[in-house]
C-alpha cells in the first residue's frame, strides 16, 4: 500500500536501532504480570543507578510485553551493541547495580541471574531462548511479537511484517480472503471452536447497509490471561485482524469489548487505534474504497458478557442478558444489524494467516484442530506463564515438559481446562492430544485456554464448589435452569464440604447437571455443571469420603480440618500468634504455643507462618 | 442540571449505547454512583431512574455506597483460589471486622472481591489502591495493611 511504503522504510530503521543499535538497551517486561512482580520498581532503579554512574545517555530503557515466562518475573533483557541480548529472571532492585557493573559496563553477563540469550547460538555459556525448557516445544504465531517488541511502537510492528496481511487481503476479493481463512482451518479461539471462515461467510452473505465486527476481549474465565497478554504485548496484531475481518465480511464499523479489569490492555489498544488512524489505516479510505473504524467499549464486570448475545446487549446499553438463537448475530446482531464476533486470539491469528498464507497455518495442529493455541498455565505448576503450542500437543508435555510439573515437589492431581465452563483432567490423560475433539471426549473443553493445575493439597469437591459459586454469582438470572440450578448445586456442595453431606446428594447433583446442560438458555448455564460432572467422574472417591467419613482428604474444607500445635516442634517464636487473625493461636515465650479451637476459623494463617512445621493439620 | 455531572454527561450523545460508558466515567470521578447521579443521568438519557438503575446494578463493577480511602480487592480467580486467596479474604474480614463489599466504619478501607485480574501466574494477587501485589502471603498482607494510613 502506498500509504505504508515510506512508513515501512522508517520502521526498518527504527527496528534496527532498537534491536541491534549503537546504544546499550535494557528491555523491561512490563505487562500486568511483570508490574505485579515489581518490574516498574526495577525500571526506576535502573534509571536511578544509570544516572548516578553517568550512563543515562548511553543506555536506553524500554518496555515490552509478556514473553510468557511469568514465573520468572520481573524479566529484564540487557543488550550491548554488537552482542546478543541476555534475558535475566527474577530481577530485584537490589540486583540492578551488579547487572550494570558487570554486564553493561564490564561486558560479562551475570550468570546467576541469566535465564537465556535471545539468539540462536549459545553465548558465554548461556543457552538460547529457543532451547529453554518452557520454550522449546512452543510454536509462537499469535505470540510472535509479545515480549519482543515495544507494544507502543507502530514501527516495531510494521518492521516485523505488520499489516502485510492486511495489504495482501486488500489485494484479494473478500470472498478470496474468506476462502483463505477457511483453508487455514482456523477455528474460534474463544471457546466454541467454530470455523472462523464459515462464520465470516455467513456475515458476508447478510445484506445490510451497516454491518459490525466485534472483537470479544472480555476474557472472563478466571485463570485465563492469554488475551490480556496479546492485547498488552502486541495490540496491532489484533487491530490488523479486525480490519481484515471487516473487509472480508463487508463491515465498516467495529467494537472492541474489553473488560475493565485490564486497564493496561485498554491503554495499549487506545494508542494502537490512534496510531492506525494516523497511518491512514482507519477512518480513511483505503486503496480499493474500503473504509473502517474501531471503537473500544469497556466492560463492567459481568462474566456473562463472554456470551455473544449478552455482549451485544451490553454494548447497546441494556442489561447484559443473552437471548435465544436464532436469529444468529450474522443475521441480526448488534443494533439488529448483521454482526460478526471473534475473539482476540482468533483475530491475532488472522493477521498471521493472511501474511503467511493458509498453508502455513494448516500444516500445524492435529487432523481437525489446525494451527496453534495459546494457553495460560497457572495454579500449582512449577513454571506458570503463557504458552503457545500446536493443537494436538500431549497434555503431559504441556504440564510436565513446558510447565515443569507440579511446584514444590508435590504430586499432580488434576488440571482444570476451559475455566468454569470446562472440566478437570487427570494424570491418566497425559497422553491425550490437546485439541477440540479429544478434550470434549474426556468431558472437558479447551475453552479460551486457561489451565489451572491442582496438586494433592487441592480438594476437588471444594474446587467444584468454587466454580459453581462463581457461575452462581455470574448467572444473569434470566433462565430458570441456570439461576436455580447453580444455586441448588452450590448449596449441596457447600453441605458436602461442611461435613453434612448425604449419600443421595451425588445423584441430586447429577440430576441438576443434566437438567442445566439440556435446558439452559446460553453457554454459561449449559456448561456451568461441567466442573461438577468431571470431578464426579474422576474424583468420586473424594465426594464419598466427604459424605461418609466426614473427612476432607486434602485437608482443605475448613469445617473438617483442625489445627493444633506439635509441642515437640514448637520453638515458641510467636509467628503463629502474630499471623492469627482471631487470636486463637497464643502462648508465652519459653513454652509451646497452643490453638484455641473455639476461636479458630481454620484459615491456615498459622500453618503458613510457622517455619518449623509445628502446626499440625488433621 | 447541576454542574456536578454536566461535564461528564455532556461528553456523550443522548444515545442508549453511551449509558454504561457515562456511568463508568461518573464512578471513576466520584468513586461510586450516588442517588443524585442516577437521577441526573436518567434525565440526561431520557429514561426512568428505575430503568437506569436496573442496567447499572446488573454490572458487578458499579458501587452505590461511598468507598473508603483505600480499597483492597482480593482476586477470586481460580489460580488465586487454589493458591489460598480464600484465607486472605477471611483474614482481612476478621482483621477489619467487615465483610467483603463493605467499608470500615471509620471510612479507612473498603474490602472487595474481584473477578480474575489476569495475574494468575503470580497468584494469589490483591489490588490495593490500583497497585497489583503478587504472591501475597498472610504476613505480607499484614505489612500492607499496616502501611495504609
Amino acid at each position: 500500500m502506498e500509504i505504508l511504503k515510506s512508513r515501512r522504510r522508517d520502521a526498518q530503521k527504527v527496528w534496527k536501532e532498537f534491536s541491534d543499535g549503537a546504544k546499550t538497551r535494557i528491555l523491561i517486561g512490563a505487562a500486568t504480570c511483570g508490574r505485579a512482580a515489581g518490574a516498574l520498581d526495577v525500571e526506576k532503579e535502573f534509571a536511578k543507578k544509570l544516572a548516578e554512574t553517568g550512563l543515562a545517555d548511553s543506555v536506553e530503557i524500554r518496555q515490552t510485553g509478556c514473553i510468557g515466562l511469568c514465573y520468572a518475573e520481573p524479566l529484564v533483557e540487557i543488550k550491548r551493541p554488537g552482542e546478543p541480548s541476555v534475558l535475566y529472571s527474577k530481577v530485584k532492585p537490589a540486583d540492578v547495580k551488579k547487572l550494570i557493573d558487570e554486564h553493561i559496563v564490564g561486558g560479562k553477563p551475570v550468570q546467576s541471574k541469566a535465564e537465556a540469550v535471545m539468539s540462536d547460538a549459545e553465548y558465554m555459556g548461556i543457552k538460547p531462548f529457543g532451547e529453554h525448557p518452557m520454550v522449546s516445544l512452543q510454536k509462537r504465531i499469535v505470540l510472535r511479537n509479545c515480549g519482543i517488541i515495544d507494544p507502543t511502537s507502530f514501527e516495531h510492528y510494521l518492521a516485523r511484517g505488520g499489516y502485510e496481511g492486511l495489504e495482501r487481503a486488500l489485494s484479494m476479493s473478500p470472498e478470496e480472503v474468506i476462502k483463505e481463512v477457511l483453508d487455514s482451518g482456523l477455528r474460534g479461539r474463544g471457546g466454541a471452536g467454530f470455523p472462523t471462515g464459515m462464520k465470516w461467510s455467513f456475515a458476508r452473505k447478510s445484506n445490510s447497509d451497516t454491518k459490525y465486527i466485534i472483537c470479544n476481549a472480555d476474557e472472563g474465565d478466571p485463570g485465563a490471561f492469554m488475551d490480556r497478554s496479546v492485547l498488552e504485548g502486541d495490540p496491532h496484531s489484533v487491530i490488523e485482524g479486525i480490519i481484515i475481518a471487516g473487509y472480508a465480511t463487508g463491515s465498516n464499523h467495529a467494537y472492541i469489548y474489553c473488560r475493565s479489569e485490564y486497564p493496561l490492555a485498554i491503554e495499549r489498544l487506545t494508542l494502537a487505534i490512534k496510531q492506525a488512524e494516523e497511518a491512514g489505516l482507519l477512518k480513511s479510505e483505503l486503496p480499493n474504497g474500503f473504509k473502517f473504524d474501531i471503537k473500544i467499549k469497556k466492560g463492567s464486570g459481568a462474566f456473562v458478557c463472554g456470551e455473544e448475545t449478552s455482549l451485544m446487549a451490553s454494548i447497546e446499553g441494556v442489561r447484559a442478558m443473552p437471548r435465544p438463537k436464532p436469529p444468529f448475530p450474522a443475521v441480526s446482531g448488534l443494533f439488529k444489524k448483521p454482526t460478526n464476533i471473534n475473539n482476540v486470539e482468533t483475530l491475532a491469528a488472522v493477521s498471521s494467516i493472511m501474511r503467511e498464507g493458509a498453508a502455513m497455518y494448516n500444516s500445524l495442529g492435529s487432523e481437525k484442530s489446525k494451527g496453534t493455541k495459546t494457553f495460560s498455565l497457572a495454579g500449582k505448576i512449577a513454571r506458570t506463564g503463557l504458552i503457545e503450542v500446536e493443537l494436538g500437543t500431549k497434555l503431559g508435555d504441556i504440564i510436565n515438559k513446558i510447565g515443569g510439573g507440579c511446584a514444590d515437589g508435590k504430586h499432580f492431581k488434576a488440571v482444570q481446562t476451559g475455566g468454569p465452563s470446562g472440566g478437570c483432567l487427570t494424570a491418566e490423560h497425559f497422553d491425550l492430544p490437546v485439541d477440540y475433539e479429544n478434550l470434549a471426549a474426556a468431558g472437558s473443553i479447551i475453552g479460551s485456554g486457561g489451565m489451572v493445575v491442582m496438586n494433592e493439597d487441592s480438594c476437588m469437591v471444594e474446587v467444584a464448589k468454587y466454580f459453581v459459586s462463581f457461575t452462581e454469582s455470574e448467572s444473569c438470572g434470566k433462565c430458570v435452569p441456570c439461576r436455580m440450578g447453580t444455586q441448588h448445586a452450590h448449596k449441596i456442595l457447600e453441605k458436602i464440604c461442611s461435613g453434612k453431606g448425604e449419600p443421595e446428594d451425588i445423584e441430586r447433583l447429577q440430576k441438576i447437571a443434566f437438567t442445566m446442560k439440556q435446558s439452559a438458555l446460553c453457554g454459561l448455564g449449559q456448561t456451568a455443571p461441567n466442573p461438577i460432572v468431571t470431578t464426579l467422574r474422576y474424583f468420586k472417591d473424594e465426594y464419598i469420603e466427604h459424605i461418609n467419613a466426614k473427612r476432607c482428604p486434602a485437608l482443605v474444607c475448613p469445617e473438617m480440618v483442625h489445627f493444633s500445635v506439635a509441642a515437640d516442634k514448637c520453638r515458641a517464636c510467636g509467628m503463629c500468634a502474630r499471623a492469627c487473625p482471631t487470636g486463637a493461636a497464643s502462648g508465652k515465650p519459653g513454652s509451646p504455643y497452643s490453638i484455641d479451637a473455639q476461636k479458630c476459623i481454620s484459615c491456615g494463617a498459622c500453618y503458613q507462618a510457622c517455619k518449623f512445621g509445628a502446626i499440625v493439620r488433621q | 442540571m447541576s454542574s456536578k455531572y454536566k461535564e461528564i454527561l455532556g461528553k456523550y450523545a443522548n444515545a442508549r449505547e453511551n449509558l454504561v460508558s457515562a456511568m463508568q466515567d461518573i464512578q471513576e470521578s466520584e468513586g461510586y454512583i450516588s442517588p443524585e447521579a442516577v437521577k441526573e443521568a436518567a434525565e440526561y438519557f431520557s429514561i426512568s431512574k428505575a430503568d437506569l438503575y436496573s442496567v447499572v446494578s446488573f454490572y458487578a463493577q458499579f458501587k452505590f455506597t461511598k468507598p473508603g480511602r483505600h480499597t483492597i480487592k482480593v482476586c477470586k480467580g481460580t489460580a488465586c483460589h487454589v493458591r489460598g486467596s480464600g484465607s486472605l479474604l477471611s483474614a482481612l474480614e476478621e482483621r477489619l471486622k467487615i465483610k467483603e463489599g463493605q467499608t470500615t466504619p471509620d471510612g479507612r478501607i473498603s474490602l472487595e472481591r474481584v473477578a480474575c485480574l489476569g495475574a494468575c501466574a503470580l497468584a494469589p494477587a490483591i489490588v490495593v489502591d490500583e497497585k497489583v501485589h503478587a504472591r501475597i502471603t498472610l504476613p505480607e498482607l499484614e505489612k500492607i495493611l499496616n502501611s495504609l494510613d
